[in-house]
């Protein structure tokens, strides 16, 4: 186990008062608490370490048997007592020796594989976070449905609400790591990464489509049937339509997010294509109808 | 009125062992909403994220009434932000596909 230096954690002196220490790990502890750094993981790494240094440095004993046993502090006890013990048998097998810090570490290492560390914490703390990404295709977010997930090997079923945006985070509470100390467990937090692979593009809760419209019935307007995201809808071409004009399909978007019932509006920009490939009779008919204009 | 999304002050009080002055001086801040049905006091149960929030800030942290108000404030709209962010980047990756 590497040496943490928990003075260094806190950027104190050794010779720090108690005081010092407290104000140091207020100090810190605000830059650093969770609740001010969501989903900031580094953040959540030196709160731990702050914690911890504080935990041991504003205790006057623990802070002792750190000063004088380092990262072994906790065992200090156990530490002078198999110390004692060696000293005695060395003495009766005629050797002599001197201790030294190393010695101490492998009295340690033999005692408790390395040290240990079973601290006890007094101060509640909630439980980790789980971070967790769900990717779901576009079509998954239309509906309101049911899914089940498996985190650290339990079943967990989830609502996923319709009308999800990529990106978005979804916090099942107490469902992340267990407390400390009888402290609440942490929240899973679930992000959504959506796959749009359909035809539509998507913002907010509307939804935008090209659609290609023959040049004829541009001009002289007509039916059309296009799909949405709830089957076939058939539209009313008007006479003379431009090309790239748009129109809207009032509902036809897609859901409100935890608004049941309610929907967006779906755009279609019309394509007017060109005929290729014009026969000289085509032609001919074409120059007819340009002398009219 | 129905009592099924609300919980009594009283016990939540005792359910996290803080006193109900802390909720007091919570209300007089505008920081949480109180709810009083037949002379009973409740928070609504979709504010107890929050109230837990404030909770470890108060007394993990020692920050003040005023400190929390700031705090509250200030996360509100880093969380907007982020929000704004999400819906400026799927914006931009509607252009980007183009």
């Amino acid at each position: 186990m590497a040496f943490v230096d928990y003075y260094k954690i806190l950027s104190i002196s050794k010779n720090a008062t108690d005081n010092d220490v407290k104000k140091a790990y207020r100090k810190l502890a605000r830059k650093y608490h969770p609740d001010l750094n969501p989903n900031d993981k580094e953040a959540e790494k030196r709160f731990k370490e702050i914690n911890e240094a504080n935990e041991v440095l504003s205790n006057p004993e623990n802070r002792k048997k750190y000063d004088e046993y380092g990262e072994h502090w906790q065992n200090a006890e156990a530490y002078e007592n198999a110390k004692q013990q060696q000293e005695y048998q060395k003495r009766y097998q005629g050797a002599s020796h001197n201790y030294t810090d190393q010695d101490f570490s492998d009295i340690f290492g033999s005692m408790f594989g390395g040290g240990g560390s079973s601290r006890q914490q007094s101060a509640k703390f909630k439980g980790h976070d789980f971070n967790a990404e769900l990717q779901l295709n576009l079509i998954d977010v239309y509906t309101s449905h049911k899914r089940t997930l498996t985190v650290n090997n339990k079943n967990i079923r989830i609502t996923i609400p319709a009308g999800l945006e990529n990106g978005q985070i979804i916090k099942i509470k107490g469902h992340g790591g267990k407390g400390v100390n009888g402290g609440p467990n942490g929240d899973l937090l679930i992000q959504f990464s959506i796959i749009n692979n359909s035809k539509f593009k998507r913002d907010g809760n509307h939804l935008y489509t090209d659609v290609d419209l023959d040049l004829y019935k541009a001009l002289l307007g007509g039916e059309l049937t296009i799909d949405t995201f709830t089957g076939k809808v058939k539209l009313i071409i008007k006479p003379e339509t431009q090309n790239s004009s748009k129109v809207k399909l009032k509902g036809k978007g897609f859901p409100k997010y935890k608004k049941e019932g309610q929907f967006g509006d779906l755009f279609i920009t019309y394509n007017v294509k060109i005929p290729t490939n014009l026969s000289t009779k085509e032609k001919e008919l074409i120059r007819e109808l340009q002398k009219q204009r | 009125m129905d009592t099924k999304d609300l919980i009594a002050i009283q016990r939540f009080c005792s359910h996290y062992e803080i006193p109900l002055s802390f909720i007091e001086e919570l209300k007089d801040y505008e920081l949480i909403e109180i709810t009083i049905i037949e002379n009973t006091n409740y928070i609504k149960k979709t504010q107890i994220n929050d109230l837990e929030r404030l909770i470890r800030l108060h007394f993990d942290l020692e920050i003040n009434f005023e400190g929390l108000d700031v705090v509250d404030n200030l996360l509100k709209r880093v969380n907007a932000l982020q929000n704004e962010i999400t819906t400026l980047n799927n914006k931009l990756r509607r252009y980007e596909d183009l």
